[in-house]
């Protein structure tokens, strides 16, 4: 189990083909209180870059980009009656959807933990 | 994916005397009608707007403009009939110690902004927004220089503290605090320093705003932020405060483009300016305004509830049914009530649509969201009568 990062402040834990996608703790702590979480359709074919999900904070909306491309094959349900779940475990319990990877070359552009880190730093 | 405040803090903006104790209590700072203000502290905006509800809050709010505008002839009532040739409101009524609600119209019946104004017994002394408190100054030179000279306070802070528990953090600073009442306002001393206070606000709560001279104002925010009943609040909760209390924000809800009638503003427009008054019109776009206050307006500012979770924020389409492609109207305020756990807005609808309880749509992500017609404000408030 590897779990990359990216720029836009995604995490994806990637088992076999399938990536668990969510959004890090500096982007949780950065966004505030999060209310609403609209996540992708089930069954629906993401393309690299575009918009896959929504978090809001009381605040703001901000749109959760695919970091890669390939099919949602499930959502975290928890997310809609537990928005607040984003603050306290953005990197655990708080996972947003998984999708089936249709190209692992785009894994490529991805950044290690220790990338990230010095990222945000 | 981070949609970032929409101006970082940058050097050019300006600071106010409150600045330094921001950062120091890690406020995370933003631009804001020209100013580096704190968005949020470290508790959050939810714990903020839930904190001022239930204990206390204190808002820099030292970027609003603070004009006095003392009368030529030393005579209070005609700096007071001088400033009703720009509001629709009755200020010469407008007894000593006691403020009110107020707003510059235009021409055409618009607002350019609105005030809050009280007399302070030899002059009134008004607060405007911040992004508007040039022309707001401009507006008055070129009107009231016959009757009045015009000095804006520069050197001084405005700081609010609001909630429950305001009354008795103030009332330990100062002698003269417990005995106002809601809209009282004049000079009083706090902590030792010469201040004005008013008991209102912009939170729905029960609170005070304190004017005070800008060399003094860290020192009586941190006597205040001394007391545990307070915590700093960031204009985050404080939108989210304002907007729960159904209270406008000026460029977004009103504008040049709304009318008071069409705000539904009309309950802070006396008899006395009013067709048939003592002082009927005489303000600037008072035909339209009067006539709308006799016949009503074709569209008017509603506060709207939604049926899901989904905030629905400012800009929003609004649809007269789940299907219809022409939009009814627009969302002009909203997000999510943290007192109310739920999403709130506020919009223009036509008035024919406009009734209380009727379910209009809100287009989002491509989605019909329904909303329902709800009275303001959301959050009873809790004003000292």
């Amino acid at each position: 189990m590897t779990t990359l990062y990216t720029a836009d402040h995604e995490w994806l834990r990637i088992e076999g083909d399938v990536a668990t996608i969510g959004v890090t703790d500096y982007a949780q702590s950065q966004l505030g209180d999060v209310v609403f979480v609209e996540l992708p359709k089930v069954g629906r074919a993401l393309k690299k870059a575009e918009a896959a999900a929504v978090v809001e904070s009381v605040k703001a909306a901000s749109d959760v980009y695919a970091p890669i491309s390939g099919e949602v094959t499930e959502v975290n349900e928890a997310l809609a009656s537990e928005p607040a779940l984003v603050n306290s475990d953005a990197a655990g319990k708080a996972w947003f959807f998984k999708v089936k990877i249709a190209d692992k070359s785009e894994l490529g552009g991805l950044m290690d933990e220790a990338a990230y880190q010095k990222h945000i730093a | 994916m981070l949609a970032t405040d929409a101006q970082t803090s940058q050097s050019s903006l300006k600071r106010t005397p409150l600045h330094a104790l921001h950062v120091a209590r890690g406020g995370r700072m933003v631009g804001f009608a020209g100013y580096d203000m704190p968005v949020q502290y470290a508790t959050g905006v939810l714990k903020e707007h839930l904190h001022t509800r239930i204990s206390a809050g204190l808002f820099d709010v030292s970027h609003m403009g603070q004009i006095v505008l003392r009368p030529k002839s030393a005579k209070i009532e005609d700096a007071s009939l001088a400033l009703e040739r720009l509001v629709p409101q009755d200020i010469l009524a407008l007894a000593p110690g006691r403020q009110r609600y107020a707003q510059f119209t235009g021409e055409s019946g618009g607002l350019l902004d609105d005030l809050m104004v009280a007399n302070f017994g030899d002059h009134l002394f008004v607060v405007v927004n911040a992004a508007c408190k040039v022309q707001d100054e401009a507006h008055l030179r070129a009107n009231l220089s016959d009757a009045c000279i015009i000095e804006p306070l520069a050197d001084r802070a405005l700081i609010a503290l609001q909630g429950p528990r305001a009354e008795a953090v103030l009332a330990k600073l100062s002698d003269d605090i417990a005995s106002m009442r809601f809209m009282d306002a004049g000079p009083r001393r706090v902590g030792g320093i010469d201040c004005f206070v008013s008991r209102s606000g912009y939170t729905g709560e029960d609170g005070f705003e304190i004017s005070v001279p800008s060399d003094a104002a860290e020192n009586l925010a941190g006597a205040l932020l001394a007391d545990s009943a307070v915590l700093p609040i960031g204009l985050g909760a404080r939108d989210s405060l304002r907007l729960e209390a159904g209270l406008c924000l000026y460029g977004h809800d009103i504008d040049t483009s709304t009318t008071p009638v069409e705000a539904a503003l009309e309950w802070s427009i006396q008899k006395s300016r009013r067709k048939g008054g003592a002082r009927a019109g005489g303000f600037f776009g008072a035909e339209v305004i009067l006539s709308e206050l006799e016949q009503g307006a074709a569209r008017r500012r509603v506060g709207l509830k939604a049926a899901g979770r989904a905030p629905v924020r400012e800009g929003a389409p609004l649809f007269a049914d789940a299907a219809s492609s022409e939009p009814i109207g627009k969302v002009t305020s909203g997000g999510f009530g943290p007192s109310l756990n739920a999403p709130v807005a506020m919009g223009y609808l036509p008035s024919a649509q406009a009734a209380q309880a009727t379910q209009v749509f809100a287009e989002v992500r491509g989605q019909r969201l329904p909303l329902r017609i709800s009275p303001m404000p959301f959050v009873q408030n809790t004003y000292k009568r």
